[in-house]
Formats: C-alpha cells, sequence, structure tokens
C-alpha cells in the first residue's frame, strides 16, 4: 500500500467526519426551525442571521452545564454509553460512497472511506451495535426510568433489524451484490431501486424510524411515561452526545436510503455532463445531488415526528413483528418469482 | 326530520363504529392526508410576534392596577362611600372611613374619607365594576402593564393605600397639564 | 515481529482476558460485558484471516442479537445482589473433570491438526469474498447448508410453541 492512498483516504475520512459532525448540528436548527413552520411559527432566529449560530450556541451552553452524576455503581459504564452510541453513529459513514471516481492529479480517486464488499452487512452489524451505547447508559443510570427507556429501545431495535435485514434480503437479490459502491453504480440515470423494490423502500423506511428512535417509534424516551427515558440521569455534554448521535444516525441513515433506493450520487443526465462537461464537474453536481436527496430525508423524518403521534408499545411491537415481517417476506418471494421468470424466459429465448 | 338528522350548521358529523376495510387499516392514506395537512402550515403565515421590538397593540378596554385618584390639587377624591365595595362581585374591596380634620383640608377633598382602603389582589377580577360604582371618580383601573407581582405571603397581594394612591408629583403633573391645556 | 502478530498478539491477550473476566466478575452485567468485548476481538480474529464476511456475521449473530438478550434478561432479572446458590460439591467436581477432558480433546486435535496457512498464502485465489462463499455453500455444500437451515427453522418454531400460552378451560 503507497503512502498516497493512506494519505488520500485520511483526507477522505476526516472530511466525511467533519461534514456528518456538521450536517448533525445543523440538523438540530432544522429540527427546531421545521418544527416551528410546521406549527405556524417561526423558530429560533436570535443567535447570528436567521438564527444561524444557534446550534454554537446549544453546544456553548451544553459544555457549561453543571456535569451531574448520579449514585451509581458503574461510574466507568456511565461514561462509556454516550461514548458508544456516538461512535457507531459515525462509524456507519465509512461505506457510504459520496461521489463517483474524481480524476485529479492523474489518478482516480474514489470517494468512499472504503469500499468493502459486505458493506450492507457492516451497516446492520454496526447497527445492532448501537444498541448497546442505549443499554448500558440506561443500565449505569441507577435508574428506574432510565433502565425500562433502555430496554425499550433495545427490544424495539432487535425486533425492527428483523424486517429491515429482510426487506434488504429482497434488494440484494435483485442487485447480487452487498458493495453500496456497485449498488450505486448499477443506479445510473433513473434506474433507482425504489422503482423496483417500492415494498422494500417503504419496509426499509419504517425501519429506519424505529432505529434511530424518531417519532413515531420513540418509546424510548417517551416523556409522558419515562420522563427523558435512557439520558434521564444525563447532562452537560454526556447528554449532548446521546442528542447528538441522534442526529448523527438520521444524517447516516437518510444517506443510506438515498444510496440504496433513491440513486446515491446518480442523476438524470449525468452521462451527458460527464461527456460534455468532464468528469469532474459531473462528480460535483452529483455529490450536491446527494446531499439533496440526504437533506429530503432529513426533512422527511422532521415532518414525520410533527405530524403523526406516538405508538402504543403493543402497536409498535404489532407492527414490526406480524406486519413487516411477513410483508418483507412475501416481499422476497415475490421478488425470487420475478427473478426467476425473466431467467427462465432468457433461458427459453424469448 | 329527527332531531338526530337535524344540522344547523351543516358540519354534523355522526360517529360510526363501522368496521374499517382493508386499505383504510394500512392507514397509509391517513398518514399521507395528515402529511400535507402540516405540510400546507409549512407555508401558512407565521403567527409569531417579535415581542420587543415587536408588540401588540393594547386593547382598547384593557383594565389594569387600580388607582385612587387625587384632584387639581392633590387631594384624595375617595370619600369612603363603600359603594365600590358593594358592587365588588369578588368581594375584593374594605375600607375603613374617618373624619377629615380641619388641618387636612388640603390632603383629602371630602369631609370624610378613607382612611384604610385594602383590596385583595388575590380576589380581583378586573371587571372595573367598582369604577362604574364610584360617585367621586375616585377609582380607576389604569393602563398600567404591570399587574400584581409574584410575591411569597399571601399578605403581600392585599394592597393598601400606599401602592393604591396616585402618587402627588404626577398628580401635580396632570393638573399642570390640564392648565396648560 | 510483524505488525499482524503485534496485532494478533494485542487481539489474544484481550480475548483470553476477557474470557477470564466473564467467568470471575462478580456482576452478571459485567459478565455479559465481558463477554462481548471477547466477541469483539474474536472477530478481530477473523479479520486477521482476511474473512470479512465472517467477522462481520459473527458481529450481528454474536454481539448484535444474542448478546443484547442476554444482556436484557440480566437487566429484568436484576441479578446485582450476590444470591449464588452453593453448588454441591460432587457437581464441582465433575465440572473440573469434564473440562479437563475438553482441555485434552482440543490440545489432541490442535496438535494433530494439518496447518493450512502455507498452503494459502502462495495461491492468492479469493476465497473470502461472499461471492466465492455464495458459490461453494450452494454448490459443494448444499445439502449440509439446507440442513442447517431446516434445524434453525424447526428451533424457531419450537420456541414459538413453547413460549405460547395453552389455552385453558377446552
Amino acid at each position: 500500500m503507497d503512502s498516497t492512498i493512506i494519505i488520500e483516504k485520511s483526507i477522505i475520512i476526516l472530511v466525511v467526519f467533519a461534514i456528518t459532525m456538521l450536517m448533525a448540528m445543523y440538523s438540530t436548527l432544522a429540527e427546531r426551525k421545521v418544527a416551528a413552520w410546521l406549527q405556524d411559527r417561526i423558530g429560533p432566529n436570535r443567535a447570528g442571521k436567521g438564527g444561524i449560530l444557534q446550534p454554537l450556541a446549544d453546544g456553548l451552553k451544553l459544555f457549561s452545564k453543571e456535569e451531574f452524576e448520579p449514585n451509581t455503581p458503574n461510574r466507568f459504564l456511565f461514561f462509556v454509553g454516550p461514548a458508544i452510541a456516538m461512535s457507531t453513529a459515525l462509524m456507519t459513514s465509512a461505506v457510504i460512497p459520496w461521489g463517483d471516481k474524481f480524476h485529479l492529479f492523474g489518478r482516480d480517486i474514489i470517494l468512499q472511506a472504503t469500499d468493502i464488499d459486505i458493506a450492507l452487512l457492516y451497516i446492520i452489524g454496526i447497527l445492532s451495535i448501537g444498541v448497546y451505547g442505549i443499554m448500558i447508559g440506561g443500565w449505569a443510570s441507577n435508574n428506574k426510568f432510565s433502565l425500562m427507556g433502555a430496554v425499550r429501545a433495545a427490544s424495539q431495535m432487535i425486533s425492527y433489524e428483523v424486517a429491515m435485514g429482510l426487506s434488504l434480503i429482497a434488494l440484494l437479490m435483485m442487485t447480487g451484490t452487498l458493495s453500496l459502491r456497485e449498488i450505486s453504480l448499477q443506479q445510473s440515470e433513473m434506474n433507482w431501486n425504489v422503482f423496483y423494490q417500492p415494498l422494500s423502500f417503504l419496509i426499509f423506511l419504517i425501519c429506519a424510524f424505529a432505529e434511530t428512535n424518531r417519532t413515531p417509534f420513540d418509546l424510548a424516551e417517551c416523556e409522558t411515561e419515562l420522563i427523558g427515558g435512557y439520558h434521564t440521569e444525563y447532562s452537560s455534554m454526556k447528554m449532548g452526545f446521546y442528542l447528538f448521535a441522534e442526529y448523527a444516525n438520521m444524517f447516516i441513515s437518510s444517506a443510506i436510503l438515498a444510496v440504496l433506493f433513491f440513486g446515491g450520487y446518480n442523476y438524470p443526465g449525468m452521462s451527458w455532463a460527464v461527456e460534455n462537461w468532464g468528469v469532474n464537474i459531473a462528480n460535483i453536481i452529483g455529490i450536491a445531488v446527494l446531499f439533496a436527496k440526504i437533506c429530503g430525508f432529513i426533512f422527511f423524518y422532521m415532518w414525520v415526528r410533527w405530524t403523526i403521534p406516538r405508538f402504543r408499545y403493543d402497536q409498535l411491537m404489532h407492527l414490526g413483528w406480524r406486519i413487516l415481517i411477513p410483508l418483507s417476506i412475501i416481499n422476497i418471494v415475490i421478488t425470487g418469482i420475478v427473478i426467476l421468470r425473466a431467467e427462465i424466459a432468457s433461458y427459453l429465448g424469448f | 326530520m329527527s332531531i338526530e338528522a337535524i344540522s344547523l350548521s351543516g358540519r354534523k358529523k355522526l360517529v360510526s363504529n363501522k368496521e374499517m376495510t382493508f386499505w383504510e387499516r394500512m392507514y397509509l392514506v391517513a398518514i399521507v392526508k395528515g402529511l400535507m395537512i402540516t405540510l400546507r402550515h409549512l407555508f401558512s403565515k407565521k403567527v409569531t410576534i417579535q415581542y420587543p421590538e415587536q408588540q401588540r397593540t393594547m386593547s382598547p378596554v384593557y383594565r389594569g392596577q387600580h388607582q385612587l385618584k387625587r384632584d387639581e390639587q392633590g387631594r384624595e377624591n375617595c370619600t369612603a362611600c363603600g359603594l365600590c365595595a358593594l358592587s365588588c362581585p369578588a368581594e375584593a374591596i374594605t375600607m375603613k372611613a374617618a373624619e377629615r380634620k380641619p388641618e387636612e383640608k388640603m390632603l383629602y377633598r371630602e369631609e370624610k374619607y378613607a382612611s384604610i382602603y385594602e383590596i385583595n389582589m388575590l380576589r380581583c377580577i378586573f371587571c372595573g365594576l367598582c369604577e362604574e360604582a364610584c360617585p367621586k371618580d375616585a377609582i380607576y383601573l389604569t393602563t398600567s402593564k404591570v399587574l400584581v407581582p409574584a410575591n411569597y405571603d399571601r399578605e403581600d397581594f392585599i394592597f393598601g393605600k400606599d401602592k393604591l394612591v396616585m402618587p402627588l408629583d404626577i398628580a401635580m403633573k396632570n393638573a399642570q397639564l390640564k392648565n396648560a391645556n | 515481529m510483524s505488525t499482524i502478530l503485534i496485532i494478533f498478539c494485542v487481539l489474544a491477550a484481550i480475548t483470553l482476558s476477557t474470557a477470564f473476566l466473564t467467568i470471575f466478575s462478580r456482576n452478571p452485567i459485567h459478565s455479559a460485558l465481558y463477554l462481548v468485548i471477547c466477541f469483539f476481538s474474536i472477530a478481530g480474529h477473523y479479520l486477521l484471516l482476511n474473512s470479512q464476511f465472517l467477522a462481520i456475521m459473527h458481529l450481528i449473530v454474536y454481539s448484535g442479537a444474542i448478546m443484547i438478550l442476554f444482556l436484557f434478561t440480566i437487566m429484568l432479572m436484576n441479578l446485582n445482589k450476590e444470591n449464588e446458590v452453593h453448588k454441591p460439591r460432587i457437581t464441582r467436581l465433575g465440572a473440573i473433570v469434564s473440562f479437563c477432558l475438553i482441555c485434552i480433546v482440543l490440545i489432541l486435535v490442535f496438535i494433530n491438526s494439518k496447518p493450512i496457512i502455507g498452503e494459502y498464502v502462495h495461491t492468492g485465489e479469493d476465497y473470502q469474498s461472499i461471492k466465492v462463499l455464495g458459490h461453494v455453500l450452494l454448490n459443494e455444500y448444499m445439502v449440509p447448508f439446507e440442513f442447517a437451515s431446516i434445524l434453525l427453522l424447526v428451533a424457531m418454531i419450537g420456541a414459538v410453541l413453547l413460549s405460547k400460552k395453552e389455552k385453558t378451560g377446552k
């Protein structure tokens, strides 16, 4: 491995990290703004022009808050909880292809931290590990509300991971690869997977809401029943880490949705742009398109949050186990039949 | 026409317990409808008033803190007739009358005055009936934005004459303004 | 020492120490968390052997699903206080004897097994990507693979049946 690749990859990782943080920061502002707009209000507009500095002010406030520690026998685990939540939220961004190849200094630069051929499994793996942050934090708080919140979050995430994985299998049967890069290459122009797998997309979307603990599935921090849920005892920047991890998760899951189902960085007319304007300019547009899609999904998350009320816990479990899982299995069967028909047709020479 | 079917406003909807169809049980249509409603609000006019810069105009019938008036010479108007206390629906006003001494002539306008005049602000409902009842134009509900401030003891909410009577310098200023006009 | 050897040593140390801590720690939650770390380091060993698929599957299945369910039950059962049941001496003796027997078997297996690393470094063939794994699993090992899936299905149905409430008053 030559050193240029290491430098190139570290730069990409740093940039992706910075962008994720920035997006998470501004998602907090966007959340408050969108909430305000949907409720006929204006929202925060005092810090900076139109409230542009509000996230900084919020961060400053969180840093200067008193650090409260409950009387817990597990001080170490109390610290580890938010750290795990944050790091797992950031780890997933490693496999997302942010753009196609750039051609700079006589070499091709791939805008992706790493292109492993098990990228999708990696994402599911990291998602399943993400539960630990909530569980450990909630348990180490030594508080019944936190524990209940943690247990709820964990059981919810485990339940919806099953449906999520099954909905992805139908997609994989179609694409035939686990690498996110190849999946986005297959969706060039308008060949987006959402047109071929709408059911899979719907199930994945619902599961993504559940996995990021967003309303209508935010039972882990259901204020009316559990005070603050798993982060009841947290304060200051540890609390900030949990909140931040939620927004980072939202950003990453929006990116995954965009890459898997909405063509990633592809846009209609990309090959024309490559021919006429060159690779680099076409790519910059591609990155902008990807980010537009991601922002659209983030807006959708917020839009749904202020529209649909929270589920009851038994409704949540009913939806996960008795509707989404059978539905995704049916989807797999349908996809299998269609693929088989196409293969038989090509075999017989139709 | 039976009474159940009459709808004077034309918006009456009967609640039914009918079985939902398959599509209705999917809730997808309902969710999309709900999303459209919130989306409409995204573009609707915002109702926020940016407070320190923008201020809502006061209602013309606004009734604030009570004040016991003085006349142009700075004498108290109140003659402790008790009509305000009688008209008060909340039983908030109480007073004790006293006779004016000759040397107090520039303090009180009438020969009888209220030595104690108290309004219990926890009871007062700011209806303004005392103002209407007063034959001497003594009590007024001002347009002051300062309403009853918070306090720790119940006794502090019983406002005596020290808080209710118009300060002397303001009365003099008013008199000067009136003369100038 | 090469980098890979150093990484291996570190990983092995973590694996062994956390495995022992799992057994020795008094608090059941700590014990479960040590086991999670142990599983993570084992996934690291798989990665060292260049088998990404196995590593990530290990992470998903063991740390992501099984250990979370474990933690779940432990948290709900509230085993914080030390309320261990005192085991009779004969059980302890039996445990020690069976542990020694398993050790002997494992050592014999390791001594007698043929090392294959030497052969596969040089061929440069792709043994690990999911494409190759899928071909091998669904061609050569089709029957055992299907048997394994049927076994899992049966286990799943059995679990559902066991946990289902029996209807009373028939």
